[in-house]
């Protein structure tokens, strides 16, 4: 007798649970040669909302955590990412019609990504932070601290367009919302089911799947929300208006804007969604 | 639904000795536990939306006794709930006040000063409260003090103790007694649900509250888990509607405890209409005692009017 395959439900990643789409709907993904591939759950302004109050209650803990402590965290994802490779690279080759050579190329770069971003987390206070010369008894020192509740418009790039603006945004400490690239929503889901089994605090990293249009703007005018990663956003009418949706309470808005994944990433995709504190300390007399 | 076994004649005969409010008390039909729990999940899937959830949130806003019952109580908390309960909203003069603030008895002095020329209520408990294990004439100089200081309403907590090993008619006397102390305050009256046991003690408890002349019946301190639940206050509802169709008189009801949610408070509303009728959408006859769910109710209330989600950042801490 044949057997029956057993066929995947992808669903969303919210609160580290994984919930269908409060709504109900799922749309069709094909694959790159035009295939059926799998349903996909669209998300609905609710799920946002799920995903915003999740994010925003993981927050305190996540914080919280020594800088040290997170960056073992992300190490912890590449460690369970490494383990899944070869999903990964037959996921992209599905999703994109590329040779295995260039899957693998970015499935290495993903997770070295990763373990990049791990190195970061107690190393970026030393670097935009520090101590500061001023002309008065004084001892002067600024730290950089997370914004909070970040929403994230992934690009293109099932895998490493996902991990190329998450990882910054969790790594100083901020927990984020982040809306799957809508052509290829499976491999973040799968990337979610990395995260859920790593040593990651549910809440942290949210992934919603659907579509940016409909889903962006309840983000971006969210008030719960500190900061908008705009990378994803094609459609330049949609990225003013999100961004004028966002100046509602002064959200940190990183543009979107043309970018080679593959190349090193700039230090902003971190400090767009760090605020600076500095202490005044009097001293001496 | 219930019915219940009692005419006007019964239910006036039933508190003239402990054996006849005895008989009366378990003559009462029993709550179908399965059944009520499974209406109140019902109930609690109706979908509320635009207009008439911006009525219910409204209402519901109307309906909150603002509670603060901590032993880290100070003045400043006092009056800080106090402005906070005439205006919810200070962004928004549409919003309205809520129904009361509820405090410790001496801190009614201070609530009721704040609170000068607005129409929300000062409410007190009162009788040792969350417990209620003190002598009658400790309870009763409590209750008037409290009186004596301005509360407009007294929540009054009944001695579980005794009402659990059967001694219905002291209980009865208690509540009565208080309700002289009162003089012309409202009195509500806590049964601490999460400690009655059964859904039958419940209804028991509410008929011999009604029966005592409470002006409200009400679930719980607050202190006790469980605290309210949507079949506990449904079974309340059924007996404040069963009561006033044998003695004509209305009683209010009042879940306090463990509602956070603007979704939660909705669907005790939509209990109370179905369950009570419309006559107790008001507040009345209807209230929620509550500290976190007023700051819920304000951020939906916002996301009416100004189409976009709020955050905890644009309420209070309390």
């Amino acid at each position: 007798m044949a057997r029956l395959d057993v066929k995947k439900t992808y669903k969303l990643y919210i609160g580290g649970d994984f919930p269908r789409s409060e709504s109900g709907r799922s749309y069709p993904v094909s694959k790159a040669d035009g295939t059926f591939w799998a349903n996909a759950s669209q998300a609905s302004r609710k799920d946002a909302r799920d995903a915003v109050r999740a994010a925003r209650a993981a927050f305190a803990g996540w914080s919280t955590k020594t800088a040290y402590n997170r960056g073992q965290v992300i190490y912890r994802i590449a460690e369970v990412a490494e383990s899944r490779r070869d999903q990964f690279e037959a996921e992209l080759r599905s999703a994109e019609a590329i040779t295995a050579a260039q899957a693998r190329t970015y499935v290495d770069a993903a997770i070295d990504r990763l373990v990049f971003y791990a190195g970061w987390a107690d190393k970026i206070a030393q670097v935009v932070g520090g101590a500061n010369p001023v002309s008065g008894p004084y001892l002067n020192h600024s730290a950089p601290e997370p914004s909070g509740v970040v929403a994230v418009v992934a690009p293109a790039g099932p895998l490493l367009g996902l991990v190329s603006v998450v990882a910054p945004v969790i790594t100083t400490g901020n927990t984020c919302v982040v809306i799957a690239s809508e052509p290829h929503p499976l491999t973040a889901i799968t990337l979610a089911e990395v995260m859920a089994t790593s040593d990651l605090p549910g809440g942290v990293v949210n992934v919603l799947t659907g579509s940016v249009a409909e889903i962006a703007p309840w983000l971006a005018s969210h008030l719960d929300v500190n900061g908008l990663d705009l990378t994803g956003v094609t459609d330049p009418d949609l990225a003013r208006t999100l961004e004028e949706a966002g100046a509602e309470n002064l959200k940190r808005i990183r543009r979107p804007g043309l970018e080679d994944l593959l190349a090193p990433p700039p230090l902003d995709r971190m400090t767009k969604f760090l605020e600076t504190k500095t202490v005044w300390h009097p001293m001496g007399v | 639904m219930t019915t219940t076994n009692s005419t006007v004649s019964s239910v006036s005969e039933a508190t003239a000795s402990d054996a006849a409010l005895r008989r009366f008390l378990h003559g009462l039909p029993g709550v179908d536990q399965v059944g009520a729990e499974q209406r109140a999940a019902g109930l609690g899937t109706r979908s509320i939306k635009t207009s008439a959830k911006a009525f219910a949130i409204d209402l519901a806003i109307q309906m909150v006794d603002l509670t603060t019952l901590e032993g880290s109580d100070t003045a400043g908390k006092v009056r800080t709930l106090a402005a906070k309960a005439m205006r919810p909203d200070p962004t928004d003069p549409t919003c309205p006040a809520t129904a009361a603030v509820c405090v410790y008895p001496d801190m009614v002095p201070i609530a009721k000063k704040a609170l000068k020329g607005s129409a929300v209520k000062v409410a007190a408990v009162a009788t040792a409260f969350p417990s209620g294990r003190a002598a009658l004439d400790i309870k009763l100089a409590d209750t008037a003090d409290a009186v004596e200081a301005g509360a407009d309403e007294i929540d009054m907590v009944i001695d579980r103790g005794a009402f659990l090993s059967g001694r219905y008619l002291e209980v009865f006397e208690e509540i009565v007694a208080v309700k002289e102390a009162c003089q012309g305050a409202h009195l509500k009256v806590i049964f601490e649900t999460g400690e009655l046991q059964t859904y039958d003690n419940v209804r028991r408890a509410s008929w011999l509250a009604m029966l005592a002349g409470a002006h409200f019946i009400k679930t719980s301190t607050g202190k006790v888990q469980p605290a309210a639940t949507l079949p506990v206050t449904l079974v309340m509802l059924e007996a404040v509607r069963d009561f006033r169709e044998a003695t004509g008189q209305m009683v209010g009801v009042k879940p306090a405890g463990g509602i956070r949610h603007s979704k939660d408070a909705i669907k005790y509303l939509v209990m109370v209409n179905e369950i009570a009728g419309e006559d107790w959408l008001d507040p009345d006859w209807f209230r929620f005692g509550a500290s976190t769910l007023l700051n819920d109710l304000l951020m939906q209330r916002k996301k009416l009017t100004t189409g976009a989600y709020s955050g905890p950042d644009y309420v209070t801490l309390d």
